[in-house]
């Protein structure tokens, strides 16, 4: 074990871009600064760390303190927030119908702390979120969480509390069945993925308030307009520019935080350090995938291996074979593989911008590596991304230029078409978001897009997942017809970094109304150029099909800039429930609602 | 895609049998909404219906005369609608005029969702009331600041020109949140050892529009023999086409009123190299020869300035500026012995906090 003295004048200089991306190959938690009496996890500064076996907590009786520790992930030394003095936090691992008890200390120096169990249905006292469940855990203190499992499957557990979830709180939560899955595998493995910054959290928020555009180190430039003449002609090539200069947007805006600041993890292992779970050929192999990261998409593939995947967000689904998907920061994904044939294979976990990866390996022994493949290309954002494909409604664009010319303030705000395609909506748009300065674009056509891979996922050769492909393992559990409906719109201004629904950031919003017992659908129209997974607590989001039906459940649903998807709720746990975008900087600036449900 | 739910589709399917029968029933059911082979290859999404056992003896069509019709047994499992041509269909000669679907009933073309929950809500007890609104202490949570702020100095620059040299500044901070700011913005000039002109404003500024702030608040002039004090108004933000741009009117004393409007562009050389075009203009309402001041257009600078961003918040550049005075303002110059246009070399940093 070595200690490493906090960052100081003695830190030692910025990393590599390299190292940066590739992260330090004997990364992780260097110390444990807090001495909480419960085991810390170290890693020898020398000598490469191959593999970590993680913590794992079962039994209905569990201890959390939750604590600062050094970690070092780029080859810097900087404080993380760690619980029993892990990064990830320990997994835990507990059983369908167990009443658990969990008491979690608070032992940092000067923050209260919170920890929200992700997707589970339990009383709103044990939710975790600090205003709404509980009054948070104030240092030095401990809270008891007590509840009983109503359901299994892949689960998470993170902080609630401002921006400690980025700086390391988050942890598997692991909920074995009463009745045998209804697939087979012989071993299994947990994947969390996950975003790190040597940065404090709260100045990496300042400065995405002062210039949210720091990380695009990608925009489009006068060589690219002079290829793309050559290449379209002057008219397209400036018609095109002149599009998004008129919106005052970039189409490279993909991810707000991106690998400039961010070094990706799998499993708290930066690429460099390998992670490998192990398999014996010819194995089926549970792969427990987990986005914990903060603000980051990752598009996961394992190059040369299929992929069943047979749960999502926990819930079992008919299984579907893919090369590839997309998990949204807070979804899970069940996958089953079965590698033969190779000795290694790359878990390969890019993010959506492609500015870097996560990276594991599945091998037979430690030690061993299978390539790591390139960077996909970075993807642009179209205008029919964004829900303003006048193409897809029958309009040639040329025509519309008189149109977009008038689109000040907000773009399509003056654009008053009607629903043309089959099932693109021209969505109406709240009163709230009229003239209001936080709101910098609106889509003027959305369409579920259930079946669309999404950007930078279109022919890329690969079968990704996507939401239509599937379908939960059962029928609506509830089975009623939702008997009324809430529009939300997700809106934002890029460069004010402000985020809200309907333009109304959370601190000035009213908590949305549910009547205990009631079904209701949620209609969510993305009014922004981001995608933005949403999720509510507390109860199930049951995903509907393009038709209206029910289709599956999930507790985030993720929504892609210019869709428009809708949701059933049961409101069937009575209480204050926390309702977001699980882009955790999205969440702090203002992308948040009460969710109440009354009797 | 179909706004028909899965259930209803095998019957769109019969009414397309039946359209080609009898097209003036299809014609009201099935145009504009899902072409039936998409429908038939669909219909299997859905396995929980049965399309032996369903009874479509309770369909009315009224006056349609079908009503002797036995569907009951019919088999639509097995049917390829994917040869179908429905291009041949004329419809135009049909007549629908004596239709009358008031009697239809529409009910049974879709499987009745339950009205009471299959899983049942459970009753609240006393436990569960308290469990769910427990008391809240204000301020449990805590929220990201919203007051924020930013500090850019624009320029920072030694400037060499045709009749001497020095250093000028621009700069420009915020505190507020999304919709209130206090703007201050400075911007001055040093030739000799000696301060030429320098100002101070602080506004308070309010966002009207996504890209657009109003500012009101004072200037002050801090140059030698110049200790002017203005009331400003002025709008600021970001154009289409992204161009950074302000304007701004000043009251002074003795009612004379100035403006000034300037516009900077970026144009990415590289992510990295960034090319900033900038104009400035500035107006006066009166002749005011003690400060060398003629009314109209009396004063355009020009800019063009490269940096580069070793970071985003370092980035020195090199530049050329070209000023020139116009009409008497340049007179009153010209007749003080200073030069009515100067070009000069600039070379600085831009750095924001």
């Amino acid at each position: 074990m070595s200690f490493s003295p906090p960052p100081g004048p003695g830190a030692p200089p910025m990393p590599s871009r390299r190292l940066f991306v590739q992260g330090a190959a004997a990364g992780g938690v260097v110390a444990g600064l807090v001495a909480s009496g419960l085991p810390s996890r170290a890693f020898a500064a020398a000598g490469p760390v191959v593999a970590t076996a993680p913590q794992v907590l079962s039994g209905p009786d569990v201890q959390l303190s939750i604590g600062e520790s050094l970690a070092n992930f780029t080859g810097r030394t900087r404080p993380a927030i760690t619980v029993n003095g892990s990064l990830p936090a320990p997994i835990l691992r507990w059983r369908e119908g167990d009443t658990v008890s969990v008491r979690v200390a608070n032992a940092l120096q000067a923050h209260p702390t919170s920890i929200h169990w992700h997707g589970i249905l339990l009383p709103a006292n044990m939710d975790g979120v600090p205003g709404l469940s509980f009054n948070g855990i104030a240092p030095g203190e401990a809270y008891q969480y007590r509840f009983t499992l109503k359901q299994s499957g892949t689960y998470w557990y993170h902080s609630h509390s401002m921006f400690q979830e980025q700086a390391g709180l988050y942890g598997a939560l692991i909920i074995d069945p009463l009745q045998p899955a209804p697939y087979r595998f012989d071993r299994e493995h947990v994947i969390m993925l996950s975003d790190w910054t040597d940065m404090d959290p709260g100045a990496l928020f300042r400065r995405m308030k002062k210039l949210a555009e720091f990380d695009n180190y990608y925009k489009r430039t006068l060589p690219d307009f002079l290829r793309d003449v050559r290449r379209d002609g002057w008219s397209a090539a400036t018609a095109d520019r002149g599009m998004w200069g008129r919106m005052r947007m970039t189409p490279t805006d993909i991810s707000d935080i991106n690998a400039h600041t961010y070094t990706y993890l799998l499993n708290g292992t930066a690429p460099a350090g390998n992670w490998t779970g192990l398999f014996r050929s010819g194995e089926k192999v549970l792969l427990r995938f987990i986005n914990g990261g903060s603000m980051t998409y990752f598009d996961v593939r394992i190059p040369g291996l299929k992929m069943t995947v047979v749960a999502a967000d926990g819930q079992y689904i008919h299984p579907v074979s893919i090369d590839e998907f997309r998990i949204a920061p807070a979804e899970t994904f069940d996958v089953i593989v079965e590698p033969t044939g190779q000795d290694a294979f790359t878990i390969f976990c890019q993010d959506m911008g492609r500015t870097g990866f996560a990276a594991g390996t599945l091998a037979v022994r430690h030690g061993l590596q299978a390539p790591i493949p390139a960077r996909d290309p970075r993807p642009l954002l179209t205008m029919g991304d964004m829900g303003h494909d006048m193409g897809s409604m029958g309009h040639d664009m040329a025509g519309m230029g008189h149109d977009m010319k008038g689109m000040e303030g907000g773009c399509g705000a003056s654009m008053g078409h009607g629903a043309h395609g089959s099932n693109d909506k021209a969505p109406r748009h709240p009163a709230s978001e009229t003239g209001n300065p936080l709101i910098d674009m609106q889509s003027m056509a959305t369409a579920p897009k259930l079946d669309d891979p999404g950007i930078g996922l279109r022919d890329n050769g690969r079968a990704v997942l996507t939401y239509g492909a599937m379908r939960s393992l059962f029928d609506d559990p509830d089975g009623r017809e939702p008997g009324r409906e809430v529009e939300l719109h997700l809106t934002g201004h890029m460069e004010k970094f402000s985020w809200s629904f309907d333009g109304i950031p959370f601190a000035s919003a009213e908590p949305l109304r549910l009547n205990y017992g009631e079904r209701m659908r949620i209609v969510l129209v993305n009014d922004t150029m981001m995608q933005h997974p949403i999720h509510l607590h507390g109860v199930w989001s049951d995903l509907e099909n393009a038709d209206g039906q029910f289709h599956l459940r999930k507790h985030t649903i993720d929504m892609p800039p210019g869709t428009r998807r809708t949701y059933r709720v049961r409101a069937d746990a009575l209480g204050r429930w926390a309702y977001h975008c699980h882009l955790l900087y999205h969440m702090e600036a203002g992308m948040m609602r009460e969710v109440r449900i009354e009797e | 895609m179909s706004r028909f739910p899965a259930p209803a589709r095998p019957l769109l399917t019969a009414a397309l049998l039946v359209a080609l029968a009898t097209p003036a029933w299809a014609q009201s059911h099935a145009h504009g909404t899902a072409p039936a082979p998409a429908a038939t290859k669909e219909a299997p999404v859905d396995p929980k219906v049965d399309h032996g056992s369903m009874d479509h003896s309770k369909m009315d069509h009224g006056s349609m005369g079908h009503s002797q019709m036995d569907h009951s047994t019919m088999d639509h499992g097995n049917m390829d609608h994917s040869q179908m041509d429905h291009s041949k269909m004329d419809h135009g000669s049909m007549d629908h005029s004596q239709m009358d679907h008031s009697t239809m009933d529409h009910a049974a073309h879709k499987t009745a969702a339950p009205s009471e929950p299959r899983e049942p809500i459970p009753a609240i007890t006393a436990a569960d009331r308290l469990a769910a609104f427990p008391p809240i202490e204000h301020g449990a949570m805590e929220h990201a600041p919203e007051i924020h702020s930013m500090l850019l100095v624009n320029r920072l620059e030694q400037w060499d020109g045709q009749h001497g040299n020095g250093q000028a500044w621009e700069a420009s901070g915020w505190v507020g949140g999304n919709i209130h700011r206090l703007w201050v913005r400075s911007e001055g000039e040093r030739s000799g050892g000696r301060t030429e002109a320098a100002d101070v404003e602080v506004l308070y500024g309010r966002s009207v529009s996504p890209w657009w702030d109003v500012l009101v608040g004072v200037k002050q002039d801090l140059g030698p023999g110049d200790s002017r004090t203005w009331a400003a108004l002025g709008i600021q933000g970001l154009a289409p086409y992204k161009f950074e741009t302000s304007a701004t009117a000043y009251v002074g004393e003795g009612g004379q009123v100035m403006a000034t409007a300037e516009i900077e562009y970026e144009l990415l050389l590289t992510n990295r190299l960034i090319l900033q075009p900038l104009l400035e203009a500035t107006l006066a309402a009166k002749d005011d020869p003690c400060h060398g001041t003629g009314s109209g257009l009396n004063k355009v600078e020009a800019g063009l300035r490269l940096r580069y961003e070793f970071n985003r918040r370092f980035a020195p550049y090199i530049g050329i500026s070209h000023e020139r005075l116009f009409g008497d303002t340049a007179d009153y110059h010209q007749a003080a012995g200073e030069r009515a246009r100067d070009t000069r070399w600039v070379a600085g940093v831009r750095v924001w906090f």
